[in-house]
């Protein structure tokens, strides 16, 4: 393991970085680690979250003391290995590319030379990783866009970009988990809600999982909208 | 039972209890009160939890309509409370009638204020919390500030934690020394943020000399701060990791933001420091246009204003009479 140092975050969070790189090795650390303090479940810890390459942990100084956490944390530590092996899921995310929902693809397949049809083609075949979930509720953070879609970001953003649009900004693509402000490039949209505050899994997405985008016709959009309000549709998980 | 009718909503009127806790990693963030000390030092003036879901008022109280008999304490800033337009008295339990109208006036100090009731404010639970996160429209009322006509139900004595606050009739009051004091808080107390290597020492330093003035841009997400810009001398891209309540941000025009209840989960601005929990409630009582400095302190330290606050809170909550406490 490449480091583990240990900080504070003001006097109710500790955080441990594990390698100040974006890469999935170093991510793989982060969920490993976050697993083995949930399994441990150390009396006055109140919540686990995962970034990047940082893990940090919430805990309430009146049950434990920092230097207590520390030291069972860094014990933890010492139990993580490279070749530690669990399972991910793989989600499937269908999206209608273009049109209206994605009024960006035009501008993207401009700017970089493409036909319409390569920038579905590249965005939609690889396996992105969700690195962290951040920003907003159930946003996924992803690794892996193809450099060749690489875009910035619009010079005048959007005051309002609705739930499920699918976007770039610059070597990241992600998708807008609610309706909010962005700058993002948006080049589609997916029926299927990221956020249910009402579910016991209030997001689709956890850090960890994997994603693939599919690209779905406007009526498979039009369906799986109806599934998804009906409380029928049955997201694609492959393990 | 239904406790208020929305008369006129003021300025950013929301129903509050101490946050969601246990969804940072699925990026959604505690919210809750801004004040948490007020907040549940009115609650144990009324025998309630200290969790109990009660109002936060914004610099412009709501007028509201009682819709039944009940006590309730107002806390926080003082923005000149009034029951049937005559002035009551804040940090006091207060019975009200059906058919009073509770109003606000001129802000004399501080920011926000809060409406406790008996019983707690009752909304439906999400995700076991009653606070309102209005940007993902979750919690409290609709996921949403009040609006007109509005209709607000309490637990009426439900949530009580003793009967003997309940069956006795004396009128429990806290004395003016324990009661915060919203006007001399400009020095606020910070542990160094995980970031602060990025900075100069004499960066680092005159972040700790300075005043910084609060800017208008300051709401329930975060407070934005005006004055020596602090600039980082290496321009290495930070990696976003988790941001708390009270991370101080810099971003590059070296303008600090301090993140209050409504952050994000996430930021990718370097924390130079981070504002420790006991002092969070004065900075979210500081008007824009007041100023705030920043005293470097250890975790240790923290934690022991933490479990100092945690005994008076509990000292309150067996129901010692309040004038016993001195400051703290």
């Amino acid at each position: 393991m490449s480091s583990f140092t240990v900080m504070p975050l003001g006097d109710k969070g500790i955080r441990i970085d594990l390698g100040n790189v974006i890469s999935p090795a170093i991510n793989s650390y982060v969920h490993q680690l976050g697993e083995l303090v949930e399994k441990r479940s150390i009396a006055g810890i109140e919540e686990v979250v995962p970034a990047y390459s940082t893990l940090t942990i919430y805990y309430n100084p009146i049950i434990i003391s920092y230097e207590s956490l520390k030291l069972q944390l860094t014990e933890l530590g010492s139990k993580l290995s490279p070749s530690a092996k669990w399972k991910r899921r793989k989600i499937i995310l269908p999206v209608f590319y273009g049109g209206i929902l994605g009024p960006d693809l035009e501008y993207i397949a401009r700017y970089h030379s493409l036909s319409i049809d390569d920038v579905i083609q590249i965005h939609a075949k690889p396996v992105y990783l969700t690195y962290m979930i951040g920003f907003s509720p159930g946003f996924p953070y992803l690794g892996g866009l193809d450099k060749r879609l690489a875009t910035p970001r619009r010079s005048n953003p959007r005051k309002k970009v609705l739930a499920g649009s699918v976007g770039i900004a610059g070597s990241q693509t992600g998708v807008y988990s609610i309706d909010s402000p962005g700058g993002w490039q948006i080049i589609g949209r997916t029926p299927v809600p990221l956020f249910r505050p009402n579910d016991k899994e209030p997001t689709l997405f956890q850090a960890g999982d994997y994603l693939q985008f599919q690209s779905i016709t406007k009526e498979e959009y039009e369906s799986i909208a109806d599934e998804c309000l009906r409380g029928v549709y049955k997201t694609v998980i492959q393990l | 039972m239904k406790i208020f009718e929305v008369i006129d909503p003021g300025l950013h009127t929301t129903v509050q209890d101490l946050g969601r806790i246990g969804y940072q990693k699925y990026g959604i963030v505690p919210a809750g009160a801004m004040d948490d000390y007020s907040f549940q030092l009115g609650n144990l003036l009324l025998g309630n939890e200290r969790h109990a879901a009660g109002l936060e008022i914004t610099m412009l109280g709501p007028t509201l309509r009682i819709l039944n008999d009940t006590e309730i304490v107002i806390a926080g800033a003082n923005l000149s409370p009034t029951l049937n337009k005559q002035p009551i008295p804040m940090w006091t339990s207060i019975h009200v009638s059906k058919g009073d109208e509770l109003g606000f006036g001129k802000p004399q100090s501080g920011t926000r204020a809060y409406i406790l009731v008996e019983g707690g404010i009752d909304v439906p639970d999400v995700m076991g919390s009653k606070a309102t996160y209005v940007k993902a429209q979750i919690g409290g009322y609709e996921g949403r500030a009040l609006q007109v006509k509005d209709v607000i139900q309490c637990h009426g004595s439900v949530a009580r934690i003793t009967e003997n606050s309940m069956t006795s009739n004396r009128r429990k009051t806290i004395s003016f020394s324990a009661t915060p004091n919203l006007e001399m808080n400009s020095v606020i107390r910070v542990i160094p943020g995980p970031q602060e290597s990025m900075f100069s020492e004499e960066t680092i330093e005159k972040f700790y000399n300075s005043t910084y003035k609060i800017s208008t841009q300051s709401d329930r997400m975060g407070y934005r701060l005006e004055g020596e810009p602090l600039i980082r001398h290496n321009s290495n891209e930070m990696i976003t990791d988790a941001v708390t309540e009270g991370s101080i941000q810099v971003p590059s025009d070296g303008q600090p933001i301090v993140l209050m209840a409504d952050r994000q989960t996430s930021g990718g601005y370097p924390k130079i420091a981070n504002v420790i929990s006991v002092d969070l409630w004065k900075v979210a009582q500081r008007l824009p246009g007041q100023s705030l400095s920043f005293k470097k302190v250890s975790v240790t330290k923290a934690h022991d204003e933490l479990r100092k606050r945690e005994q008076l809170f509990s000292q309150l909550h067996v129901g010692v009479t309040a004038h016993t406490f001195s400051k703290i």
